[in-house]
């Protein structure tokens, strides 16, 4: 049985943190199919669309075949653990920090066996389930866990590795007078998480529901506007040595298209908080964050940017503001990669319509800020990079692959 | 006492006793900023946007949002504006003592050489020969450096750059400390966008004047316009800088006060 998680103790001042390391990192470009379904939490593998053998590792022609069209298709993820043995031993810096270590090996129903990492509830000749997860390197790794969920299962090694669960952690919400914001702050400490910094950007404004949220013991207020480097300055300096799990909240959303919206200065604004204010707290929280990413049981793991499913393509009765999140989303990619080499993990949200005061005339479904809050906390345990919250934004997603052009004809229309 | 002096100079103002000049150069989107080699930061040139103008917007009322760098049209350094004066007391526009927006000015008149060559330097000779005629400079007056720059066309002969850089006139390498040390001066100005001359990183030190200037608690002002409307000596210069925390420098209105008619 796993050992519940304890709140760890305070650390040592004085010790060496411990640096960074990561599992090995490579993948054929075939393997990346693996990634790109587990960063959104799928699993799937590949289906020859000739013959229908389910294979795997993934290979660039079928192993029954030969042939070329290798589909990924999802799968059952059930199988059989055969056999699995303890590393005791590891030449890998980041597996020789975690020993012991298990792996096996787990015949699946569909056909393939697979190596897998192995959860510690589990026994050999135990029926499991398979999860295709990513690991501190951001690449895909089969995890074999039991098909049903036994006590703390979440906190045992191999699923806190690639999980970047909020127990204990200390979060910052940047913007948490925002019903997002104030959302995913309750969501947080529902989810265990030891304490948030709340940012609040406007001081002067009263909100009796960030107020009541802010009597919490485990919140911690902090003056923070994404569109003022100072104040990320400053709070940084003070707090960003604890923050293990940043939530970009912040945002600005207005009505408006190109031709009869003469608007030059909102249309800064809105880049100022929703691009330039990802960048500035780029700058302010991300080194440390990084530098911390290998902490102990309280490491840095991820930076959450609350997006749009328009940041993927203009709507254009908010075309501007759209603009601004297809930047903030570019921007997101390229923080991805810069954070990659650490482990901490960049997760990028996209809702549909929101319901908030700044949707009021779009037609349902919108989707409430609790469930993006929601959305966020699961993404984090499971350890995603991709989550799309709502119908509204599923369904795009998966027209945005089948058909982009017809897309944006009826986003237009 | 002082009453009385504020009294008649506030008569002198309103009788024409006393003329003021506006030496400041209108804030618009076009008016020249310094440029620097690409691989450098670069100073904002002045943009607006209006706001709202009795409309949609805004029903009463009219305002524009405006951006700008700390060193662009009509502007003030401050001495942590340079290396040289980084760790100096009282360094920023923000802490620099009020007494130094107001000091009398010492105008050379340059127009002559400068539109001959607009390399056209400063010198000690050139300024003695100018003390020849008008008297010793004051001890903490301004020197201001007239090159009737400011009538050149915006941008390109007011820049006036080239595939080796920027030609326009300023001081030399020597004279600058000579009138720090020897003249005690107050700070230097131009009508040019930078108080060095536009060769000035060739020089040793480069950029001599903000170097020796900030450097020794000096001010600079430049892209001033209207020093051709202003005496050699009598002119009291009011400089007021934004006050902006820890700011380097600010554009500002600078007005001259100088003797009038009556």
């Amino acid at each position: 049985m796993t050992q519940a998680l304890r709140n760890p103790p305070k650390k040592d001042p004085v010790a060496r943190s411990r640096q960074p390391t990561r599992p090995p990192g490579i993948r054929s470009r075939s393997a990346l199919g693996l990634t790109a379904a587990a960063a959104e939490g799928r699993f799937e593998l590949q289906q020859c669309a000739e013959c229908g053998t389910v294979q795997y590792p993934p290979r660039e022609v079928c192993v029954h075949c030969l042939a070329e069209h290798l589909p990924w298709k999802p799968v059952s993820p059930l199988g059989k653990l055969l056999v699995s043995t303890t590393l005791h031993h590891s030449n890998d810096l980041y597996f020789r920090e975690r020993l012991p270590w298990r792996v096996g090996t787990v015949r699946m129903q569909a056909g393939p066996s697979v190596v897998a990492h192995v959860h510690g509830d589990l026994a050999d000749g135990d029926d499991v389930r398979l999860a295709l997860k990513l690991d501190r390197s951001g690449q895909a790794v089969m995890l074999a866990l039991p098909t049903k969920n036994t006590p703390h299962m979440e906190d045992d090694k191999i699923l806190r590795e690639t999980a970047c669960d909020p127990k204990f952690r200390r979060a910052l919400v940047t913007d948490g007078k925002s019903a997002v914001g104030m959302a995913v702050t309750q969501a947080l400490l529902d989810a265990g998480a030891a304490e948030v910094f709340l940012g609040d950007p406007q001081l002067w404004r009263k909100e009796p529901a960030f107020e009541k949220l802010a009597a919490d013991p485990r919140i911690k207020v902090v003056p923070l506007d994404v569109t003022d480097t100072d104040s990320l300055e400053r709070a940084a300096g003070e707090y960003g040595g604890k923050v293990e799990i940043l939530v970009n909240t912040a945002d600005m959303e207005r009505e408006g298209g190109l031709l009869h919206a003469k608007d030059v200065n909102t249309a800064r604004n809105l880049l100022d908080i929703n691009v330039l204010g990802m960048m500035r707290l780029a700058h302010a929280f991300g080194p440390a964050m990084c530098a911390r990413a290998a902490d102990g049981t309280r490491n840095a793991v991820a930076w959450v940017n609350v997006l749009s499913i328009y940041a993927q393509m203009n709507l254009p009765a908010r075309a501007v503001w759209s603009a601004t999140k297809a930047a903030a989303l570019s921007l997101a990619q390229g923080l991805r990669a810069e954070m990659r080499p650490s482990g901490v993990r960049v997760l990028n949200v996209f809702p549909g319509p929101l319901d908030h005061e700044w949707e009021q005339l779009t037609p349902p479904p919108r989707v409430a800020p609790k469930a993006v809050a929601q959305a966020i906390v699961g993404a984090l345990k499971d350890g995603l990079e991709e989550v799309y919250v709502g119908d509204v934004a599923k369904e795009f997603r998966d027209r945005l692959a089948e058909n982009p052009k017809g897309l944006e004809r009826e986003l237009g229309a | 006492m002082s009453a009385q002096i504020l009294t008649q100079f506030m008569g002198a103002l309103a009788n024409g006793g006393i003329r003021i000049v506006d030496l400041t150069e209108t804030l618009t989107p076009e008016f020249p900023t310094i440029v620097l080699p690409p691989e450098f930061g670069q100073a904002w040139p002045f943009r607006i946007e209006e706001i709202s103008r009795y409309d949609e917007r805004g029903p009463a009322w009219y305002w524009n949002n405006f951006s700008c760098s700390e060193h662009t049209g009509t502007h003030f350094d401050a001495p942590v504006h340079w290396v040289s004066g980084k760790d100096l007391p009282d360094n920023t526009v923000d802490t620099v003592p009020l007494s130094a927006f107001i000091a009398s000015a010492c105008v050379i008149d340059c127009s002559e050489p400068s539109a001959q060559d607009p390399d056209f330097l400063l010198t000690i000779d050139y300024v003695e020969k100018w003390e020849a005629q008008h008297g010793r400079i004051p001890a903490g007056s301004w020197v201001l450096m007239r090159t009737d720059w400011s009538k050149r066309d915006k941008a390109v002969d007011y820049l006036n750059m080239k595939p080796d850089g920027q030609h326009t006139p300023g001081p030399d390498a020597e004279v600058v400390p000579w009138l720090i040390k020897e003249r005690d001066v107050h700070g230097f100005g131009t009508e040019s966008v930078g108080t060095d001359a536009g060769q000035a990183m060739h020089f040793d030190p480069p950029f001599p004047c903000h170097y020796f200037m900030h450097g020794n608690s000096r001010y600079g002002l430049q892209c001033m316009t209207n020093l051709d409307q202003l005496p050699p000596t009598g002119a009291v210069i009011f400089s007021a800088p934004l006050k902006i925390r820890h700011g380097s420098g600010s554009p500002l209105r600078v007005l001259a006060m100088v003797p009038g008619k009556s």
